[in-house]
């Protein structure tokens, strides 16, 4: 009697634990779905029905309106043009620094890399007039490159981290063979190591990707004509056009996260990933 | 071997290209902030040297310290809300069915931009149209408030905001901590009768620290520094209320080109997160913190 008390008790405790993590994937998940289902209306079904309510005819001509008719397309094809441009740059030059400090032997490795992880802990407020200045200096105000080298630096350090966890463990057999056989550490470096990283590259580049795609005060700050805006600042001014359509925001938001959830979709194991080694060695 | 992994050309080849770049636009713009600060300047013309002034007027600007009470009152709340994150990661270290899938779901939201994210939540707050008060109204609420157009509640409706995207950010890394645990540990505890309650509370917690000492560090200083969503959503206001220092700090610097008094307000941003992120390790600083196990 006891027992079936226990265990009955037991279950009622599990699917109450259950309904509560129910509870709170419906709160992280429903905004982005009511997004989705208010991107298909038009404004006489916003401001006429239920917020709730299904869209009744799916206005998908919402999403042709402001690829078509706003500058959105420049801007997505501006956000795919800088974030790739400088995941690649970042990756590589991590991948370099990374090598170094963990593969090679000399004295400042341990400073250097100190040096490098303070970085992470930089409030971008706290340069952001001198960086204004200096790039006015070399002319490089409204220009794409100071958005690249920016994103470049400011994510060196997680780059850094993430892949540091993995070049520990690669065995220093690796770089024995190799230096017996003759091989240049260039080569080493390219054809034997580089390859041999491809998970971890690929958690890096996946949360570099992520991070640039969404950055907003640097483009904010340094870039003015539309032509080279990213999505995340031409929203923004895009928005405040089209106060009162809610159908043409909703549209405009999707297209700006739909990359994203697409990622997100075929490479969620590899940004958790990333998450977690970002934060946890450190 | 040795010979040739201690090649100083490589390592320099290697190395100097990211650290001169860090230092053109990291490190050097530091000390360029709190130097620009002395300055009297408006972005265009000449720098007038004026010593400590705006330092001085730092001291007793009565916007810089309600934006910092701000700033402070969100890096308290996201630090409590971090025993929240935790409950939940400690649930799913059990074994929960579908607790993979449910970690994600919550992570979706901390992908997105901080523009989306302050957007949507504009119009989840609306006041006539909005997800919010049509639930609240519907529940029998008379006159539900305007949220993010009310002095007394736009900090509490940017913090919910600022939890749903976090929230999954958090659930992951102390999930990630958890998985590290050995299971021989709990088994052995599970042997010796200690409820799940026990466990989490007296083994796992004290194994994972380290990293929840990690997670205070990074909410309080990620909440120092908020700047993008509240910058979207609110642009400070009403009329100041939502201020926080990043936000004042862009206003004076970009927004009315007070490009001196900008500098310095970055620049005791900058101490501040130093400081903040000193004490935190001082307080939290305990012999477990080389556990081993």
């Amino acid at each position: 009697m006891a027992d079936t008390n226990k265990s009955s008790s037991r279950k009622l405790g599990m699917s109450l634990l259950y309904a509560v993590l129910g509870l709170i994937a419906v709160f992280q998940i429903y905004p982005l779905v009511w997004l989705f289902f208010f991107s298909l209306k038009g404004n006489s079904e916003i401001f006429g029905r239920s917020p709730f309510a299904l869209p009744e005819d799916w206005l998908f001509e919402n999403y042709a309106r402001v690829w078509f008719d706003g500058n959105i397309s420049q801007y997505f094809f501006n956000s795919v043009f800088i974030t790739a441009t400088s995941v690649i740059l970042t990756v590589i030059l991590a991948s370099f620094v990374t090598f170094a400090i963990t593969r090679m032997k000399w004295k400042l490795s341990g400073p250097v890399l100190l040096l490098f992880m303070v970085g992470y802990m930089i409030p971008i407020h706290s340069t952001l007039v001198p960086l204004f200045q200096f790039y006015r200096e070399l002319n490089l105000i409204d220009n794409p490159l100071s958005i690249i080298l920016a994103y470049t630096a400011y994510n060196m350090p997680l780059t850094i981290m993430i892949l540091m966890g993995f070049y520990r463990t690669l065995p220093r057999e690796i770089e024995e063979a190799a230096v017996m056989d003759g091989c240049s550490i260039h080569r080493m470096f390219f054809q034997i190591i580089l390859p041999m990283t491809k998970p971890v590259m690929s958690t890096t580049i996946i949360i570099n990707m992520i991070y640039n795609w969404n950055e907003f005060v640097f483009v904010n700050t340094f870039i003015s004509s539309d032509k080279y805006k990213t999505l995340t600042v031409g929203i923004q001014n895009f928005i405040g056009q089209y106060l009162t359509d809610w159908g043409a925001i909703g549209a405009t938001l999707m297209i700006s996260i739909i990359p994203i959830l697409i990622a997100f979709f075929f490479l969620s194991n590899r940004i958790v990933e990333g998450i977690a080694a970002g934060s946890v060695k450190g | 071997m040795d010979k040739v992994m201690s090649n100083k050309k490589v390592i320099a080849l290697y190395v100097l290209p990211s650290l001169i770049l860090l230092a053109g636009l990291v490190y050097i713009p530091i000390f360029l902030t709190g130097y620009y600060g002395l300055m009297d300047w408006n972005g265009v013309g000449p720098m007038t040297f004026i010593g400590l002034d705006n330092y001085i007027e730092l001291l007793s600007d009565d916007t810089f310290w309600y934006s910092a009470r701000n700033s402070f009152f969100l890096a308290f709340f996201s630090t409590a809300a971090l025993i929240v994150y935790l409950a939940v990661s400690l649930v799913l270290s059990a074994k929960i069915k579908g607790r993979e899938t449910l970690r994600k779901i919550y992570l979706i939201p901390m992908l997105l931009s901080s523009v989306a994210i302050a957007q949507l939540w504009i119009k989840i707050y609306d006041p006539n149209n909005g997800m919010l008060n049509s639930l609240l109204t519907t529940l029998g609420v008379e006159s539900p408030p305007a949220w993010l157009a009310e002095r007394g509640t736009v900090l509490i409706a940017i913090f919910i905001a600022i939890v749903w995207q976090y929230a999954g950010f958090y659930i992951i890394i102390y999930s990630a901590a958890l998985k590290g645990i050995p299971a021989s540990l709990i088994e052995a505890a599970e042997i010796d009768g200690a409820t799940p309650l026990q466990i989490a509370y007296k083994i796992k917690v004290p194994l994972i620290s380290g990293v929840i000492k990690t997670t205070i560090v990074l909410a309080i200083v990620g909440s120092l520094k908020y700047f993008d969503l509240i910058y979207v959503m609110t642009g400070g206001g009403p009329n100041g209320a939502s201020e926080v220092i990043a936000s004042y700090m862009y206003k004076q610097a970009f927004g009315i080109k007070n490009f001196g008094y900008g500098s310095a307000i970055g620049f005791a941003l900058l101490i501040l997160a130093l400081a903040t992120t000193f004490v935190i390790q001082k307080l939290t600083a305990s012999k477990n913190d080389n556990i081993q196990y």
